[in-house]
């Protein structure tokens, strides 16, 4: 009777160690803690936030957008600030921690939308419209639009409202990229009803078992992009 | 009618400087104390430290524009100003500028074309800055690379933005004159005050401002710049360094962070700038003459410092229980649950007096938006504080900040919810 008693005890205080060493100090686990406050715990996000996954993305994105937000061409005064007095060797490590990091998925929201927009958020995605010039976003996002390592980023996994609000900041010119930026020419080529369908569809599609980027494009890119390069190079 | 106006600013003008020279001889002619190490002989190469030392850069940027292309945006009490471009673009830059119209605007704050300058460009120190060392500065400047981008108005208020009225501001806080060496100090005790009073303008930020933003004359004693708190550099219980070692103060300013049994002190806000753009780069001789100086500022002491006469704050018990609550939870984890922290990463907030300065201001902002200590040479993967301005509410901010100013020893004024909504908004400055 005595022992499962003191081995319960025993067992509460090694959990109690264990709790407090679950971040080792001097670590990189204690150094993003500043980000996974809002990415979430591994930078996993939550399906419903505004602040999107960063586990997983292809590190050189990750990169990107750090220094876009501080040099300010991404406006977001909090990842300015976090990021502002950084050195590109120790962003590149954050960004490399966080690209490097491989946790599950949550499942999609169901769509909150008609299946005319559904479709045509669909059509845009897989095969773009030549009438209005814009190629499909798989043709740089990758086919199963997990990203292209090391600069082109995932579309899947994310929320609607960060896709949206993404979108919406390309379209008004208040996310910017490295030039030329070739986010920001096909954007503005769409209707804002053109982009909140293909941010709808996208929020509603699963993540694929292997969300491991592409190591290379299918074929080459229809568009030049300044952050491919930007993200290829080394600090 | 615009003439008739500017004609009145002149005429005022012309009679205040009569005035000045009348009042108070301004000192023109005097030699910088000279640097331990001896200088380059190369103008552009002394310009360029000394650029560096008064971090020229960090204001006349703007975040990822080109190098001293100006624009920057400077949120003060009076509406916001655009730092000019003063590379050397003959348009937009100073290309027209001669060493002698910069010199004016350093040493009298005065542009090319006789207008008055706003103190937001920290003439009332530059004015203590010798020639030789303007010449060198304004010799590096010519060699940046020019860039045209065209400057931009101060967004300011009425009637701030009537630049005639800074002949008034000019008579009541301003009079010109280079740093004059005091002959019962050595030499490095000397060149540490040039470039503290001067060039590093130290006391733009660290010095209390009227309503007018005109400066005591009290020495370094603290101020709300930038929306953040510069501690007084007069009070122990603040930022003061008097009882600290120098290789302490070396240390804080060259790498951000200082975590030894003698002190422990990290940097944040606009200072983190400082250092992550000037002093980790300064020569440690100047850094070591600059400390010198410091330590030796006179003590300011305020009623209630002594141990004896400390007020005792007895919170209201639910407060106490709430701010308990709130810290177990959120803060516990990393700084202790007695305020020990876990050094170097995390610093103990038991006895740390950036938590209980009288301002707490700082403290605020630190729960608000958290943030990273600068990335340096000597600390290139800083440690840094989650932010809680998304997940705890002003008062769950003000009960857990209350907690930890009136615990472990600590005893510090509790603060009001308002006072955490004041530093809402923007983490950027």
């Amino acid at each position: 009777m005595k022992t499962p008693v003191v081995f319960l005890l025993l067992l509460a205080a090694l959990a109690r160690t264990a709790g407090a060493a679950d971040t080792p100090q001097d670590s990189i686990e204690q150094r993003v803690k500043p980000c996974t406050s809002c990415h979430g715990n591994e930078g996993r996000a939550t399906r419903e936030g505004y602040f999107p996954r960063i586990a997983g993305k292809p590190a050189g994105y990750l990169f990107n957008q750090l220094l876009n937000f501080r040099e300010e061409r991404r406006h977001y005064p909090m990842m300015t600030y976090m990021a502002q007095l950084q050195t590109d060797t120790y962003l590149r490590e954050l960004a490399d921690y966080f690209g490097g990091l491989r946790v599950p998925y949550a499942p999609p929201n169901p769509p909150n939308a008609t299946a005319a927009v559904l479709d045509r958020g669909q059509q845009l995605v897989k095969d773009g419209d030549k009438a209005l010039n814009v190629p499909a976003c798989s043709s740089c996002h990758g086919r199963r639009l997990v990203g292209v390592a090391p600069a082109v980023p995932g579309l899947l996994g994310v929320s609607q409202d960060y896709l949206t609000a993404q979108l919406g900041a390309w379209r008004t010119g208040i996310r910017a990229a490295a030039a030329p930026d070739c986010m920001r020419d096909l954007v503005q080529r769409m209707r804002p009803d053109d982009l909140n369908a293909a941010a709808t569809w996208l929020a509603s599609q699963a993540v694929p078992d292997e969300a491991e980027p592409e190591t290379s494009f299918e074929n080459p890119p229809p568009l030049e992009c300044g952050s491919i390069k930007q993200g290829s190079r080394a600090p | 009618m615009r003439k008739l106006l500017w004609a009145g600013a002149l005429v005022i003008v012309v009679a205040l400087i009569g005035i000045f020279w009348f009042r108070a001889p301004d000192r023109l002619t005097g030699e910088a104390p000279p640097p331990a190490a001896t200088p380059s002989a190369d103008p552009v190469a002394r310009g360029r430290e000394l650029v560096v030392l008064g971090d020229c850069k960090s204001c006349h940027t703007a975040r990822g524009g080109a190098p001293f292309a100006g624009g920057r945006p400077i949120p003060t009490p009076f509406g916001v100003f655009y730092s000019p471009n003063i590379t050397p673009d003959a348009k937009a830059g100073l290309g027209g500028w001669s060493a002698t119209d910069f010199w004016h605007a350093l040493h009298n704050g005065y542009s090319k074309d006789g207008s008055l300058l706003y103190p937001t460009f920290p003439y009332t120190n530059y004015t203590r800055i010798s020639r030789s060392d303007s010449d060198a500065i304004y010799a590096y400047l010519r060699t940046v690379p020019s860039a045209a981008r065209p400057n931009r108005r101060h967004d300011l208020r009425f009637p701030y933005n009537h630049r005639s009225l800074l002949a008034a501001w000019r008579w009541l806080y301003f009079r010109p004159g280079v740093y004059e060496p005091d002959p019962t100090h050595d030499a490095e005790w000397n060149r540490g005050a040039y470039l503290v009073q001067g060039l590093a303008h130290c006391s733009a930020c660290h010095e209390t401002r009227n309503a007018l933003g005109g400066q005591a004359k009290a020495g370094p004693t603290g101020g709300l710049v930038l929306d953040w708190y510069a501690p007084s550099l007069t009070s122990p219980h603040e930022a003061g360094v008097q009882n600290w070692s120098t290789t302490d103060i070396l240390t804080l300013l060259k790498t951000g962070v200082v975590s030894t049994a003698s002190a422990k002190a990290s940097t944040a806000g606009p200072m983190a700038e400082v250092v992550s753009e000037s002093l980790q780069y300064v020569a440690d001789t100047e850094l070591q003459a600059m400390a010198g100086y410091l330590k030796t500022l006179p003590i300011n002491t305020q009623p209630g410092d002594s141990e004896a006469a400390k007020t005792k704050y007895d919170l209201p018990p639910p407060i106490l229980a709430a701010g308990k609550d709130l810290y177990e939870k959120n803060c516990a984890d990393c700084h202790g649950h007695d305020g020990e922290g876990h050094e170097p990463e995390v610093p103990p907030l038991a006895g740390n007096r950036a938590v209980t300065m009288p301002s707490a201001v700082n403290p605020i902002r630190m729960i608000l938006f958290g943030g990273y200590s600068p990335g340096t040479a000597g600390n290139p993967r800083p440690f840094g504080m989650p932010p809680y301005s998304l997940t705890l509410s002003d008062e769950e901010i003000a009960e857990v900040l209350d907690y930890v100013r009136t615990s472990w020893g600590n005893a510090a004024a509790p603060v009001v919810g308002e006072d955490v909504s004041a530093n809402r908004g923007n983490p950027l400055w």
